[in-house]
């Protein structure tokens, strides 16, 4: 049984098939890529498995729970954290007590989670920005600060939604090394990056998908090259 | 635990002093009033400034502690003062029964219904003549003719819930509803069940608002449904108290109920009896002028943008200075 394994997910707005029986599996400890053009439905295979859409058919399971139908925050509290494409401060907070309210994940103790909370910004170099207002930051410390606070909630597993898009090449390079580090910590990663070159040099199995179906999975260079996801990225002539 | 500062223990002191030094028990009323406005305020307050959930219903469990207090004594034969007691309880029991019903929908559900279910509590507490004797209300003998007792359980109820609200800001709880204020999605994927948490809030909320009515069953004597269920006199008052002073914030409905009081007597007595009656029917429309320069001028209450009402201030200040050098 693998670590974190979708069967046959689908999810319909409507008419629309945004995820289309998409079935694959992560093994914990690596960084798997999901990549695709805009609209693929990477998004909203990442709101499936945090349960803030209900699933049409198919089964998600994290290590030996099932997460069909679970609360969003009991998925939470299982150990699956997720940042959001569209950065979502906590606005009228600071940038400590946005960690700090998911630093509360697991444990009652306002100090014990001050104290995860700066462990945590100290592990991705915000320290710094703690007490500015959240709604005050730039958008690569916006950024961040998504990352950060899902780190806090001490998750197995994390979903990372296009946290590099926009950002400065330096900017970009730092992300790249916070996400291995975050690897290096042991956590299990789910990557949705439009950057290909940042998608290929950390990812250790890639899966794209159009359509919200499969096209194309395997090893970086393996997706790479494969025509399918040519012609889906550039378009057929 | 950080220690309690300095100007709040000097304005608990001047409170605990002020009825030893002034003896007129219209003074007294008044400021028994405003502290119990504090309870009131700083109950919503929790519930709307810090969780986000805004109710339009909070005479619902004052008048609940009301009645539960009134209701003792003209059904159970009990003296009045169990409501002090019973009264936050029940009101928390229907504050939970309420968010139970409406804090599975997200939006301004919360808001509406705290709105109808206000009125059906009012029409229920009317026609239900058998229980509750309609509008002849409930009447019941004063406990103390001396206005004295009745300040000082004020004054404690009032400190109670601010310190209780100041309690829940610096625990999970506070971090959590203010969580769910900001986003309340975010607040979902970082562990916090929303619906759990807004559920507390207005279980904390409710008790407090039911205490303050039943304490002002105990000190008025006399309720009745218009009195203790009313829209504009108590729901709407407790979102001025709170508007006024700052929502949001920990001292601004403390500030805003002394505020609201005062303006609400010199109103209801025409300045005092120099301005024709007449006067006295125009207070809800100068509350509302005042709620629009509130919101326009001083969006975060007086307490929330103190800093700006000094600076301001100060800059005015400044500017003439440099008029005149020139
Ligand atoms: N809540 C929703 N209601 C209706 N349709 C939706 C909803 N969310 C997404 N969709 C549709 O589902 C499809 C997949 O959207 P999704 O956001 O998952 O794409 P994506 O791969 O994340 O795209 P991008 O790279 O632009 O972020 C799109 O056609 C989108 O319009
Ligand atoms: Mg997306």
């Amino acid at each position: 049984m693998n670590f974190f394994e979708t069967q046959h997910l689908t999810k319909r707005f409507g008419g629309l098939i945004a995820v289309n029986d998409l079935s694959f599996g992560v093994e914990e400890g690596e960084i798997f890529g999901l990549i695709g053009p805009n609209g693929s439905g990477k998004t909203t295979v990442f709101n499936l498995i945090t349960g803030s859409y209900p699933i049409t058919s198919g089964t998600i399971q994290f290590k030996n729970h099932r997460l069909n139908g679970l609360a969003t925050w009991k998925i939470c509290k299982l150990g699956v954290g997720r940042t959001f494409q569209v950065v979502k401060p906590l606005r009228r907070m600071t940038v400590l007590d946005n960690v700090i309210a998911s630093a509360f994940n697991h444990t009652g103790s306002l100090h014990e989670a001050r104290d995860k909370a700066l462990q945590a910004l100290e592990f991705c170099d915000l320290i710094e920005k703690k007490d500015y207002p959240a709604k005050g930051l730039t958008i690569g410390d916006r950024k961040r600060l998504e990352i950060t606070r899902a780190l806090a909630t001490e998750p197995a597993l994390l979903l990372l939604d296009e946290t590099m898009a926009g950002l400065t090449p330096q900017e970009q390079t730092e992300g790249v090394e916070l996400i291995r580090k975050i690897r290096d910590a042991g956590i299990t990663i789910i990557i949705v990056e439009h950057i290909m070159h940042v998608i290929m040099s950390i990812c250790d199995r890639i899966l794209c998908i159009n359509y919200g179906q499969e096209i194309a999975s395997g090893l970086p260079a393996e997706v790479a090259n494969n025509q399918d996801v040519i012609e889906a990225y550039l378009g057929k002539d | 635990m950080k220690r309690i500062s300095w100007p709040t223990i000097v304005v608990i002191a001047l409170l605990v002093l002020f009825p030893l030094v002034v003896q007129s028990d219209y003074y007294r009323h008044i400021f028994i009033l405003s502290l119990m406005w504090v309870v009131i305020g700083s109950a919503w307050n929790l519930l709307a400034g810090y969780t986000g959930q805004v109710s339009f219903g909070h005479a619902i469990f004052f008048g609940t502690g009301a009645y539960t207090a009134g209701l003792g004594v003209t059904k159970l034969g009990i003296s009045a003062w169990w409501g002090m007691l019973l009264g936050g309880p029940v009101a928390l029991l229907v504050g939970l029964i309420i968010g139970w019903i409406c804090f599975r929908l997200r939006g301004p559900y919360f808001a509406l219904a705290t709105i109808a279910i206000g009125e059906i509590f009012r029409l229920v507490a009317i026609d239900w003549r058998s229980m509750t004797d309609g509008m002849d209300g409930i009447l019941i003998i004063q406990s103390f003719r001396s206005k004295l007792p009745y300040y000082y359980l004020a004054l404690a109820l009032a400190i109670a819930c601010v310190f209780a609200v100041y309690l829940v800001l610096r625990s999970k709880w506070g971090y959590y509803f203010v969580a769910i204020r900001e986003d309340q999605d975010v607040a979902e994927t970082i562990g916090i069940s929303s619906f759990r948490y807004k559920s507390l809030s207005l279980m904390i909320s409710s008790y407090f608002t039911g205490m303050a009515g039943a304490f002002y069953m105990n000190y008025m004597a006399f309720i009745d449904p218009h009195v203790v269920f009313s829209l504009h006199d108590i729901s709407i008052m407790a979102i001025l108290v709170a508007i006024i002073g700052g929502v949001g914030t920990l001292w601004g409905p403390a500030v805003g109920a002394f505020i609201m009081v005062w303006l609400q007597e010199i109103f209801r007595s025409a300045f005092f009896g120099l301005l024709p009656q007449w006067v006295s029917e125009a207070h809800v429309l100068v509350f509302g002028l005042l709620v629009i320069f509130v919101i326009r001028y001083l969006a975060n209450g007086i307490v929330g943008d103190w800093s700006k009402i000094t600076g301001d201030w100060f800059k005015k200040k400044q500017l003439s200075y440099s008029s005149s050098g020139n």
